[in-house]
Parts: structure tokens; sequence; C-alpha cells
């Protein structure tokens, strides 16, 4: 069977049906487990003191906003070249939640910047082009709602996350091509032999974990619900002509 | 509840403000998935009954 078949609505209805439960209940054991644990159980960083518990919140939805927007734009991209129709209806489903990830990164960022850094904000090239990213999202949240016709809306809002993906791509590296910005470089890298301490590491892979199940879980329910809406709105368009 | 020192006020903010968010986005998706699933039921029970 080719994978394309997965994104059948009726065969997208029936696995992601059978899969939700599971998913959501993983996202709720590795979110609850991984910020308990970071919360309640490890030990105040030396430097940072206890804001170094805010790292369990702000990394993971700071990862979320991103990577949420680059499955935006995969997705988009499936709409523009095969047309099918949920891919589209996930790219929209995953909005809202990329939209509450880069307040959540946004908003804990600040908090802990004020003690760290002795400023809520700075017009630092990460922090820029995450709050760029965060009005791309808005922009494609309200295109969405702003176009009647839901084909023309897919295409529309597509282009527009091809854009904003210059500013996803940016938040991701900014610190890599600027030097001279306030924030850090990034807390966990693949080519790196460690990153931040083991005790504090754990618990924030467990938190990353329940972040990204957490995303896969909301993607799931509510591209189930964007299916539906869209077979009711053609069943009252129906209705309507009699 | 852990010794959070001069900075709880900073640490208990940022948890809140998450969490609030975090529930909302869930209660959000949670609540209109029940009333589009609902409302098309409804509009294929008229349809069948047409």
């Amino acid at each position: 069977m080719s994978i394309w078949e997965y994104a059948n609505p009726t065969k997208f209805m029936g696995w992601s049906g059978k899969a939700l439960p599971w998913v959501a209940g993983l996202a709720a054991i590795c979110t609850v487990v991984g910020l308990f644990w970071g919360f309640f159980l490890t030990p105040d960083d030396y430097r940072m003191g206890s804001t170094v518990k805010i790292i369990y919140i702000h990394v993971p939805s700071a990862m979320m906003a991103i990577n949420i927007w680059g499955m935006m734009l995969l997705t988009s991209l499936i709409w523009l070249i095969r047309r099918h129709h949920v891919s589209a209806l996930a790219a929209r489903a995953a909005a809202p939640v990329g939209v509450v990830m880069t307040v959540i990164a946004l908003v804990t960022g600040a908090i802990w910047g004020q003690p760290m850094w002795g400023t809520w904000w700075a017009w630092d090239p990460r922090l820029t082009s995450f709050l760029i990213l965060f009005l791309f999202y808005l922009g494609y949240v309200a295109l969405w709602a702003a176009i009647d016709n839901p084909d023309t809306a897919a295409d529309l809002t597509s282009v527009l996350c091809l854009v904003g993906s210059v500013f996803a791509l940016l938040s991701r590296y900014a610190v890599n091509f600027w030097n001279q910005g306030l924030h850090q470089g990034a807390s966990l890298s693949l080519d790196k032999e460690e990153n931040v301490s083991d005790v504090f590491w754990q618990p924030l892979v467990l938190s990353i974990a329940g972040f990204i199940l957490l995303f896969i879980a909301l993607v799931l329910l509510r591209t189930r619900t964007e299916i539906r809406a869209r077979r009711l709105h053609a069943l009252e368009t129906r209705e309507r002509m009699g | 509840m852990p010794e959070l020192g001069k900075y709880a006020s900073e640490v208990l903010t940022a948890y809140g403000i998450s969490l609030v968010l975090l529930i909302a986005i869930i209660a959000q998706s949670w609540l209109r998935a029940g009333k589009v699933r609902k409302a098309l039921e409804e509009a294929e029970a008229r349809r069948a009954d047409a």
C-alpha cells in the first residue's frame, strides 16, 4: 500500500482514531513526569539558581514552535505538489498549537531573562526572529479564517508558510549566525558529547518527548475535527441548496 | 514544594502561565472536536431521514 493512502480522509480517520488515545496517554505521562521531575526533584543551578527550572518548559516549547512550523512547511508542500486535502488540514490544525508554543517560549524566556540578563527583552537575533515567527503564525491563522474557499485558503496559507520558513530557520540558527546576541547557544545538540549536566538533561529530554507527543495528539485530534468540519460544511451547503 | 529562593515568583509565574496556555489549547481542541462531531452526526441523521 502506498504511503499516500494514509492521507485518504477515510483511512486517516480510521488509523488516527485508534492511535489518538495511545499518543494522548503517552503525552500526558511524559509531560507530567518530565515537568514534575524538573520542578520538584532537580537542584538549583550554581549560577541561575532556581530559574534553571524554567528550561523544562522554555526549551521544549521553543523547539516545538520552530519544528511545528517545519511540519507545516512539509504539509504545505505536499498540498501544493500533490493536492492532498488532509495535509492542508493538518497544517491548519497545527498552527494554533504553534501559536501557543511560541507564546510560552517568548513569555518564559522574558521571565527568565529579567533576573538573568537584567531585561525582559532585547533585540537579539534569536529573540527578534522568534517574535517575527510568532507574527507569521498569527498571520497564518488569520489568513485561514479570512478566506471562505478552503482550497484558495490552503494555497495562500501554503505560500505564506514557505515565506515564514525563513524566520523559522533564522530562529533555529540565529545563535550560530550572529555572536553578538544575548541568547546563549543551543542547550541540546546532537554533535556535542555532553550538553547540560545529566541531572538537568534527563527530565529535560522527558519534557521534550512529552511536548512532541502532546503536539502529535493535538494535531491528530484537530485534523480529525477539520475533516469533520469540512464534511459538515458540505452537508449543510447541500441542505441549503435543497 | 521545592525551595525556590529569591526567584520563586519568576519560576512560579513561568510555570503558571505555561500550564494555563497548555490546558487552554487542549480544552479548546477537545471542546471543538465534540461540538463538530455532534453537529456532523445530526446533519448525517437529517440526510438519512430525508
